[in-house]
């Protein structure tokens, strides 16, 4: 099947425009990153439908002169579906306005945290406590049930 | 078989609303459902002896091969009498124990409740994958069981590692199953045992199996996990630690003995894993001060005993394990019992602060003094008879059975002692401990335990009567020897000796000890080797620390590094597909028409322009003229549907993006991207374009099937529509439009919930509010904030005069005084309700008069296009976007009273209407028809009109329909309505009441 070189480029230049958009920081960039990618694969869906014939609405034109109707369903589903993801974009850029007066997706924090966790840290933590660590868990297990005998064991052993 | 566990499951549902309503008067209640299982069990009983085992076999996943398939044989008769038994009793004394304002009641009980089902439901099943199920099912119930007081660190913890734990072993277990079962060709247990396979696989099968039984029965080196689950309510303990959970390991190895007994990996680990577990078990107990946790360690030696004797492999042995895992169900549980209620009457279950309850509390100590010396194994009691098979069974057998004798010999004497540790830390009178106190005993309270300890004499001395039940699943171990029976008294022999021997050294144990009783405990050197704790904390620490480790190297929280490893792959994945599809049949065609390239290079310029603009409103119109470009290329195309729908949803964008924008710095600001970083996005932005380049020559070029739309034509004749394309999303296809309406409603939800914060609709803005004096959409605040005492609409009149005096911002916006200002207005007056509302510099009569003249217009055409879509360009998608359009110049026209206005409902009941409508048609085709969604038609003749053509079809495109409108409405008030009235607040020096309390805006 052949395919129009004009939408094979388009795709390419709505997808390269799509994904540069959509490696920015600023959420509207994004949002308009993810419309301009929506567009790209739509137009690609598009080109796999085949030469262009007539609509796809029986008693309008011939059987054999008409497009292929199913890429036509899946852009319309993609349309609207992108539409729901830009409003709800839209709504995330404009809490994020609020919250922090801009609209950039900052680094995930928790992320941050454990990967700026010191090495010191690290070193402290291995080795010779885990018996430590082992006992404390251990006399946590039980603590409901107050026995003496059995902590000073494992202090000891600790 | 079903209905037992149905009845579980629903007593487990009312169970929180029956404790809400009548306390703990609901617990003796809950305990008649296990009590109904004990009953219908007891009806089977000598259907079950005579060896008519009954089935209940119903479909579940034949996919899966996997059945609902119950057995009632006689191992599972017996445990299903331990675990309904048990667990009506201990429901029954959960009424007392607790006091009426504990936390969480009704859960805790329909928590139990649930939990009996499970364990009825683990014992009845014939499916190993079943059992599975119920196994797991178990675990999860006792880890909200133990965790009941989830306010203490120690509940919390002891739960997790029970949990963690059992579900280790339950995953081995579940891998050992699918290796069995599709070794044996069956998931059926009952075929599996009667017809074992074998070979290497189904060792390791059955080894993996045996970790899930260990665990789950708390065998070394899982035993762990016991002693800390005592931080569960007492009641949890004596079920769970006791009777059932725990026995669960030692049934499956029960059941699962005649058929694999004889492999090498089942024998030595059950007889070293067991063997080791019980004296460990006996030696921790002996040395616990805490009542309660003496019974732990004790559970934990027992448990190891059953699992040798039920394990070991020959008939006799199986027989005395059967019986002493009955005589442990009876006198484990009463002993927890018994220490739940010295703890409850009490305060302690320290053994070194009780004294003289012997005194006080003679008939306790009687109950817990026949329940330890059925521990202890007394002549007479059950636990007795049990020990003195298995001592007889084991003095027949080989050498290996003759050393197993003698550590078994050891752990009974061992527990012997500790039997009579517990008895005596309990109820003695203690020379230098003062007497405990102790409130008055209760009857009630004592019942559970009574029964419980006096079922342990009756069944020791009548133990005969369930030989033959338990003989029968003993037979299952073929055995040429005369079989040994279980009875109460087996008279004088060499078994009888041992016995007294057993209890001679427990005897000597208690001296000795006594004797040793003041120094301290010397540091137990080969501790550290079985403390599998160490290694269980060790190894979760590990993990943690592996999974660190992972994140950080792997996780670096910024989203464009993680979009770019998103690309890297699907770029590397697509190339190598493009390389290895090597060579491609491209055809290529310049254009379809010269307008696609007129159109195309409209679109790319839009696209570079994007990319270049620095202002969030240009690039957000550039990006809009990129849609329109598109949607002109979908009608260039043949698609008027596409281009019809592209063409509203880019212009509902426009509006709604724009209305955010107004919020937002009007230039992109921040950190913008360093040069270099952007190169990179250009790079990967321009290999990612080139790539989908390619596979679209490539991926049109390797079209070879016919397609599958070919057929779509004949199917929308049928389904009576000419539009083939809207015909596929309402009928054919109308599976994935459910789908896609359901999106499009959460993210509204999403979008109203991030604007909202609480509900989606706050008071709509309405006319009547008396906050609708003070002008929408000012531009200068002192004309907004002058009017709090003006009372009416004549307020807003008054500043629209005002108003009219400032200079007249824009072309278009003209100043008008208000037609109905003096307060006699009708509203007949006026073009738009609301139009008053405005600020009167932002008014615009040419826009009002345009939008009253129109918006009933568009309306009209919206649901043409609704009704018209079936056999042309349109339908619910197209139509609800052009309604909500209407809406929309609504309220640009006359602000957001004006939308509330114009429509009064909440989106979110449109939203639900519609809903509810296209469900509604998806249900009625399953009742109707075949299938869910199913199409069916409706012609009726209609006088003067001819015949009505109603496609169900068309009632689920009305479904989308009000889906859209109320969405694009839920969209206009969050994005609109909800702004401005933030904006106003602002204006007015408060900070947005965003949180507000439902309601108090009246």
């Amino acid at each position: 099947m052949s395919v129009s070189a004009v939408l094979a480029i388009l795709v390419g230049v709505l997808v390269a425009g799509g994904v540069i958009l959509l490696l920015e920081r600023s959420l509207t960039r994004v949002l308009l990153g993810a419309v301009l990618l929506g567009n790209g694969i739509n137009v690609m869906i598009l080109a796999m439908g085949g030469v262009a014939k007539n609509a796809p609405i029986i008693g309008q034109s011939a059987k054999g002169d008409q497009n292929d109707p199913l890429p036509q369903v899946m852009i319309l589903t993609s349309i609207v579906i992108t539409f729901a993801m830009t409003a709800f974009l839209l709504a995330l850029a404009y809490r994020s306005w609020q919250l922090q007066g801009h609209d950039e997706v900052q680094d995930d924090v928790e992320d941050r945290l454990v990967a700026t966790r010191r090495e010191a840290e690290e070193l402290e933590d291995t080795g010779a406590d885990a018996d430590l660590e082992a006992a404390e868990d251990a006399r946590a297990a039980v603590e409901e049930t107050p026995s003496p005998d059995d902590d000073a064991a494992l202090t000891r052993d600790a | 078989m079903i209905g037992v566990l149905v009845a579980h499951a629903l007593a487990a549902l009312i169970a929180p609303w029956l404790v809400g309503r009548i306390g703990l008067k609901a617990f003796p209640v809950l305990a008649l459902v296990p009590a109904g299982a004990v009953v219908w069990a007891a009806a089977n009983t000598s259907d079950v002896t005579a060896g008519r085992a009954s089935e209940s076999v119903h479909q579940w996943v034949p996919s899966l091969g996997m059945e609902l398939a119950f057995r009632l044989d006689p191992l599972s008769l017996l445990m299903t009498f331990v675990a309904a038994g048990v667990g009506s009793l201990v429901l029954a004394y959960c009424g007392r124990y607790f006091a009426a304002d504990e936390q969480g009641l009704g859960r805790f009980a329909a928590v139990l409740v649930a939990f009996a089902g499970a364990m009825i439901g683990l014992v009845l099943s014939d499916d190993l994958l079943l059992l599975y199920v119920f196994w797991e099912l178990t675990t999860v119930l006792s880890f909200l069981l133990v965790g009941h007081n989830a306010d203490r660190q120690g509940a919390r913890r002891a739960a997790m590692d029970a949990l963690i734990v059992t579900t280790f072993g339950g995953l081995a277990m579940l891998v050992g199953a699918v290796i069995v079962g599709e070794a044996a060709g069956t998931y059926r247990i009952s075929e599996i045992v009667a017809n074992p396979p074998g070979g290497t696989t189904v060792s390791i099968g059955v080894a993996l199996l045996l970790v899930g039984a260990l665990s789950k029965s708390a065998l070394v080196p899982f035993h762990f996990w016991l002693p800390g689950a005592m931080a569960a309510p007492t009641p949890v303990s004596a079920y769970l630690h006791a009777a059932a959970m725990v026995k669960a390991g030692v049934f499956l190895v029960a059941r699962l003995a005649p058929a694999f007994a004889d492999l090498d990996v089942w024998r030595w680990s059950i007889l070293v894993l067991g063997l080791t577990t019980l004296l460990l078990g006996a030696l921790r107990a002996l040395r616990q001060h805490d009542l309660k946790l003496l019974l732990a360690y004790g559970t934990v030696s027992q448990l190891g005993l059953l699992t040798v004797l039920v394990g070991q492999g020959s008939r006799d042995v199986l027989l005395a394990g059967l019986g002493l895992l009955l005589a442990h169900a009876l006198y484990k549980s009463a002993l927890f019992l018994t220490v739940g209620i010295i703890d409850h009457d009490t305060g302690t279950r320290d053994l070194r602060v009780l004294s003289g309850l012997g005194r006080t509390r003679r008939r306790l100590a009687v109950i817990a003094g026949l329940a330890a010396a059925s521990m202890a194994g007394i002549p007479l009691f059950a636990g007795f008879a049990a020990k003195e098979t298995a001592f007889d069974a084991l003095l027949h057998g080989d050498t290996v059975d003759v050393l197993t004798l003698v550590v078994v010999l050891v752990g009974v004497a061992l527990t012997a002692a500790y039997a009579w540790r517990f008895w005596w830390g309990a109820f003695a009178t203690k020379d230098d401990v003062p007497d405990r106190r102790c409130t008055a005993p209760r009857t009630s309270f004592e019942l559970a335990p009574a029964l419980l300890a006096g079922g342990g004499l009756v069944l020791g001395v009548g133990f005969s009567a369930v030989d033959a039940l338990l003989s029968r699943h003993a037979d299952l171990i073929p055995s040429d020897e005369k079989p040994l029976h279980l009875a109460g008294w087996h008279g004088v022999g060499p078994a009888l000796g041992l016995s007294v021997l057993a209890l001679a050294l427990g005897a000597v144990v208690v001296l000795v000890q006594r004797r040793l009783a003041g120094r301290p405990v010397p540091a137990e050197a080969p501790r550290r080797l079985v403390d599998a704790r160490v290694a269980y904390v060790l190894l979760v620490r590990g993990t943690e620390r592996l999974s660190v480790a992972a994140a950080r190297a792997t996780q670096s929280g910024s989203l464009p590094v993680y979009l770019m490893t998103i690309l890297a792959v699907f770029g590397a994945a697509m190339t190598t597909a493009l390389i290895t599809g090597l060579p491609w049949n491209v055809e290529l065609r310049t254009w379809d028409e010269p307008a696609q390239g007129a159109v195309g290079l409209l679109v790319v310029a839009g696209t570079i322009l994007t990319l270049r603009a620095r202002r969030r409103l240009k690039a957000v119109v550039l990006s809009g003229v990129v849609g329109y470009g598109v949607a002109t290329l979908f009608a260039l195309q043949g698609a008027p549907d596409l281009a019809l729908t592209q063409f509203l949803v880019e212009t509902v964008t426009l509006v709604v993006v724009v209305l955010v924008l107004r919020r937002l710095p009007s230039h992109f600001t921040g950190t913008v991207s360093s040069k270099r970083r952007r190169r990179v996005h250009i790079l990967i932005g321009v290999a990612a374009g080139a790539l989908m380049t390619m596979l679209t020559l490539v991926a049109a070029g390797a079209r070879e099937a016919a397609p599958v739309s070919e057929l779509f034509a004949s199917a929308s004749k049928l389904a009576g529509g000419n539009n083939i394309v809207n015909v596929t999303l309402v009928d054919l296809r109308a599976w994935d439009t459910m789908g896609e309406i359901a999106v499009l409603v959460v993210a509204a939800t999403g979008v109203t919930s991030l604007l909202f914060l609480r509900r989606r609709s706050r008071a709509m803005p309405r006319l009547s509010d008396p906050a609708a004096d003070s002008p929408v959409w000012a531009t200068d605040p002192a004309t907004s904030g002058s009017g709090p005492g003006a009372d009416g609409r004549t307020g807003s009149a008054g500043r629209a005069t005002q108003g009219g005096s400032a200079p007249v911002p824009g072309l278009l916006t003209v100043v008008q005084h208000a037609a109905g200002g003096s307060g006699t207005a009708k509203s007949a007056e006026r073009w738009l309700v609301a139009e008053n509302t405005l600020a009167p510099e932002r008014r615009s009569i040419l826009l009002e008069v345009v939008v009253r003249l129109i918006f009933h217009t568009v309306l009209v055409l919206s649901v043409y296009l609704l009704w018209a879509g079936h056999d042309l360009p349109g339908g619910g998608f197209a139509g609800g976007i052009v309604a909500g359009l209407a809406f929309t110049i609504r309220y640009l026209a006359g602000g957001r009273y004006e939308l509330g206005e114009a429509a009064p409902v909440g989106a979110g009941l449109v939203i639900g209407l519609g809903l509810v409508i296209a469900v509604g048609t998806g249900l009625a085709g399953a009742i109707l028809g075949d299938a869910v969604l199913q199409g069916g038609a409706w012609k009726p003749d209609i006088p003067l009109l001819g015949t009505l053509k109603l496609y169900s079809s068309t009632l689920f495109d009305i479904g989308v329909y009000l889906v859209v409108v109320g969405v694009v409405l839920d969209v206009l008030r969050s994005f609109g309505s909800e702004i401005d009235r933030q904006i106003d607040e602002e204006r007015h020096g408060r900070t947005p009441t965003v949180e507000r309390a439902p309601g108090s805006t009246r």
